[in-house]
């Protein structure tokens, strides 16, 4: 290898281990890596402690790989040629065992995080927390308040500081919810609940996406995720409970058609068993029971 | 009844843009058909190459067809590229949101099965015969069959294209979006006899390749003293043996739902998506190392080769590929972390993918070490290796990372995903591949390819890569998913795509380099001529035959006592006198091409629900399957005078 080729190598390399470098200290705009929630700061420092391990690794490979081949290069006669040399035990113990040593500091971490970080686990907090069910649609979200009996599209508001307990399934191909500056995501399945816990550390509004393929309206099957003051929140409840737009069954009939991109919709009561039902509508084994639910069906 | 099943002449209708891909795909068959036709090379063509049963022979079939369809899905990359670069805001793009989800979905589909699986099963079978010294593999007619089932998937998957329309659902079709009710078109049907037709050929080449290394070896070979290729590609076999049953078990429960109205996988009626996205994750995952195995093999030739020393730590070698090829099996979970199977399962398949980095590890420190005090001639094979050492460390790293399942929550199913596993597969399977066939193409075609265009091509595909997919690790980190058709213009993301986008058109430069390369070859083929069978100064058994290798590959089956068997013959010296001898190899049939087409019609009525087609497609297999197993006189025997005939006159021509 000559220079002109050592630097060709080496630069685009430095540029992207220093872009990799540059990604972990910077964060605005970044949302992974600009948390907003407690869980997303959780998983933030995560990728922090794992990129950093990654670099132990990388960095020392980058450094011997353009020494090794800049300096065994054919033309060095400085360099000693030792052609039959192909075994050396202690080297090959120490590059089976410093991985081995990184990926044991790595896997303890992941067992432990793997447990605290688990999304089905409910968060400690000293302030109560508010439920949210959440349906996947053909091709929006449906978030149904329980305790306050109100519903939305496309849009969902809570608190900030308070644990959200999100149940999430889907009433539409398999899909996952995921908002990036709060935390990681879940899958949404027919006839299944999920759970994820979030908890946002301040008011904002944040992007929420779905992002598992789910047909034609995937790519713009979004919605707008608000954390804001406890006072804010009830008095958005308060406004919504008096839009007087009821979410009936025949509603959701309606609402659970294909759509694209529609934009987002408040309902002041919700059917208390809609969630209920659009579960165990999947569960129930016969053809005229399903019926009721969906005229094609077809499932 | 109608004949015609479900099709009608609204299948031959589409949007304006596929419409010029059909132009563009008719167009290219019928100038090749008409060059043939001018060159009046019809008979050759179908003397020599189709109904050939030699394996040299039938890996540069795989290659031209895997590179063909390298082309097919690269443009497909291009499309999806361009739209991500301009479909922001109030512009939607070029292409519509159904059809932008069949190109990424044929893009996925056809890269892994018909792009990858054909190199490998092209660098299989141009390079396992020849580096174990054997004359042939276990089961040369199979091997026939294997190629044109694989041929079939791609015709068929190619025809989505013009006739009907092709899955919109993502690469591995995960119901109950790939279930009749959400997907009552053709696609789908498409997408699983496609790949359930080239599967089976997989699996047979798998069941061939793997017969042929343990029973075919040269005298002397034993296991230990096999070259690292064979070793990888052994760990690959295993695994294609192992996991391809897996891949037809499902596809073809997922066509028992959608052409019987069986409910394996719908979401009512007890059945479980959840086992769906299992199994074929449990195919899935071995399916990477199927791939990655033998592009480590390669690398462990070329980088000895190149250094012009011994491979270092060949213990260590071989059992990093017996870890790796186990531990394979049990990692498949990572690819849904976050379908909530629970803490301890997240952690422990977390933990067992993680651990599968210390062997891949170890190999590169290998590697490295065996450049270590050697004299490396950076030719373009050396170059893609260094290459994959950047790129496969970088994806490495992120690799690790997203092993953990709380990082995992945060980044699957984002391009930073995406980026991942391309920088695996370009990183590591492809730029391992690119190095393969130029190791070996003087040994099949007799002469090398130009190394000037070959640098061109690589810089242009290494600065390309890095730049069409960096941006694409810090878009997913920004929470743009994968699959996107469109976004808004206030998430930021268009400049960075721009940037990918501009990465892809450095890699599509290096593209037309290679190209150019291999037509400024054949030009100047005489001038690069390879008369010595031995052009790189080579250590294993294929270079101690001439180049291109003979009909019977080796004169006189040579006999191994060392590791670098032929460096060791070298350096021995020994010239003894050749004893000639008969060989008996099998004669050409077009029975691999007839069943095939039994095949493709069977799949072809499936889809189309014109049940007769599908019986004439399967009595036929059955009838063609029969005859040829009682037919008796399927090989010749070449003369010990004609082969010493022969080898006197090369040796004449070459000096």
């Amino acid at each position: 290898m000559n220079k002109k080729q050592l630097l060709l190598f080496i630069i685009p390399t430095l540029v992207a281990v220093m872009l990799l470098i540059l990604l972990l200290l910077g964060r605005s705009g970044i949302a992974v890596l600009d948390p907003q929630g407690l869980i997303a700061q959780k998983e933030r420092g995560l990728i922090t402690i794992g990129s950093f391990l990654a670099l132990l690794i990388v960095v020392p490979v980058f450094i011997l790989t353009f020494f090794i081949a800049y300096k065994y290069r054919e033309g060095n006669e400085k360099a000693k040629y030792t052609p039959d040399q192909d075994h050396n035990l202690l080297l090959e113990i120490a590059w089976w065992a410093i991985p081995c040593a990184i990926i044991f500091i790595l896997a303890a971490i992941t067992w432990v995080s793997s447990h605290q970080l688990d999304p089905f686990k409910p968060l400690t907090s000293s302030t109560k927390p508010i439920t949210i069910q959440v349906v996947a649609l053909e091709w929006r979200w449906l978030f149904i308040y329980p305790q306050q009996n109100i519903a939305t599209l496309d849009y969902v508001e809570f608190p900030q500081n308070t644990p959200v307990d999100f149940e999430i399934t889907s009433d539409a191909p398999m899909n996952s919810f995921w908002i990036p500056s709060l935390g990681g995501q879940i899958y949404a399945m027919n006839g299944m609940t999920t759970q994820l816990h979030l908890l946002a550390n301040g008011v904002g509004t944040y992007n929420g996406s779905s992002a598992n393929i789910s047909g034609a309206g995937f790519s713009e099957m979004k919605f707008i995720a608000q954390s804001s003051t406890e006072q804010e929140f009830d008095a958005w409840v308060r406004q919504v409970k008096d839009s007087s737009n009821p979410l009936t069954l025949a509603k959701y009939d309606q609402i659970s058609k294909p759509t694209i991109n529609t934009g987002q919709i408040l309902f002041s009561s919700v059917d208390k068993n809609l969630y209920h039902d659009i579960v165990y509508k999947y569960l129930i084994p016969t053809n005229s029971e399903l019926k009721k639910y969906n005229s094609s069906g077809k499932y | 009844m109608n004949i015609f099943g479900r099709l009608t002449l609204s299948a031959f209708v589409h949007d304006p843009v596929q419409m010029g891909g059909v132009a563009v795909m008719t167009m290219g068959m019928l100038c090749a058909a008409a060059l043939i036709t001018y060159l009046k090379r019809w008979k050759w063509l179908w003397r020599e190459w189709l109904t050939s049963l030699d394996h040299k022979k039938i890996g540069v079939m795989y290659l031209v067809v895997a590179l063909v369809m390298l082309l097919r899905a690269g443009s497909d990359a291009a499309m999806m590229r361009t739209q991500q670069a301009i479909s922001v805001g109030a512009n939607s793009g070029f292409l519509s949101a159904n059809h932008f989800q069949q190109i990424f979905t044929a893009h996925g589909t056809i890269m892994i099965f018909f792009v990858a699986m054909g190199l490998i099963f092209a660098i299989f079978n141009l390079a396992i015969p020849l580096q174990i010294g054997s004359r042939d593999v276990a089961f040369p007619f199979l091997n026939s069959v294997s190629f044109w089932l694989y041929a079939a998937g791609v015709v068929l998957i190619n025809l989505s294209l013009i006739v009907g329309s092709f899955a919109a659902t993502g690469w591995l079709a995960y119901p109950p979006l790939s279930e009749l009710k959400y997907s009552p078109g053709v696609g789908v049907d498409y997408w699983i006899w496609s790949l359930q037709i080239a599967g089976i050929g997989s699996l047979l080449s798998g069941i061939n390749f793997f017969t042929t290394i343990i029973k075919m070896r040269a005298p002397g070979m034993t296991l230990m003293k096999m070259p690292m290729f064979i070793w990888s590609v052994l760990g690959s076999l295993v695994l294609i043996i192992f996991a391809f049953p897996i891949l037809t078990a499902t596809l073809g429960m997922l066509a028992l739902d959608r052409t019987l109205g069986m409910h394996f996988f719908t979401s009512g009626f007890g059945g479980n998506v959840m086992m769906y996205v299992n199994l074929i994750w449990a195919w899935g995952h071995p399916e990477v190392y199927i791939l990655i195995l033998p592009a480590f093999g390669i690398f462990s030739e070329v980088v000895p080769v190149f250094s012009q020393k011994r491979l270092f730590g060949y213990t260590s070698m071989v059992l990093a590929i017996i870890a790796i090829t186990i531990l394979s099996f049990i990692v498949w979970l990572h690819h849904f972390f976050t379908m909530g199977a629970g803490a301890d399962v997240n952690a422990f398949f977390g933990i067992m993918t993680m651990i599968i980095a210390i062997p891949t590890g170890v190999k590169v420190f290998n590697w490295l070490f065996t450049m270590y005090g050697g004299r490396i001639r950076f030719t373009t094979p050396m170059l893609w290796f260094l290459g994959f050492v950047v790129t496969f460390t970088i994806g490495g790293a992120a690799g690790v990372l997203m092993a953990v399942p709380a990082i995992d929550f945060q980044v699957h199913n984002s391009l930073f995903l995406v980026a991942h596993f391309h920088t695996m597969i370009v990183g590591g399977v492809v730029f391992g591949f690119f190095a393969g066939i130029t190791y070996w193409f003087p040994k099949i075609f007799g002469f090398k390819l130009n190394e000037r265009l070959g640098r061109y091509a690589f810089w242009c595909w290494f600065v390309g890569f890095l730049t069409a997919f960096l941006p694409l690790y810090v878009l997913g980190l920004m929470g743009a998913t994968r699959r996107l058709d469109h976004y808004s213009a206030s998430t930021g993301w268009q400049g960075l795509f721009i940037v990918a986008g501009i990465g892809a058109g450095i890699i599509a430069l290096g593209v037309f380099f290679q190209v150019l390369q291999l037509l400024v070859s054949i030009k100047d083929r005489d001038k690069n001529r390879d008369t010595t069978g031995d052009p790189w100064n080579g250590r294993t058994l294929e270079w101690s035959t001439p180049s291109p290798a003979p009909f019977y590959n080796f004169a006189v089956i040579p006999e191994v006592y060392e590791r670098d068997a032929f460096w060791d013959m070298k350096h021995r010296k020994k010239n003894e006198k050749k004893h000639y001898e008969d060989i008996t190899l099998p004669k050409n049939t077009p029975m691999g091409m007839f069943i095939a087409l039994g095949a493709f019609l069977f799949g072809f009525g499936i889809i189309w629900h014109m049940w007769w087609l599908a019986i004439v497609g399967f009595i036929g297999i059955v009838i063609l399957a029969v005859a040829r197993s009682l037919e008796e006189n399927t090989e010749y025997t070449v003369p010990a005078m004609e082969v010493e005939r022969l080898e006197k006159e090369r040796l004449a021509k070459n000096g």
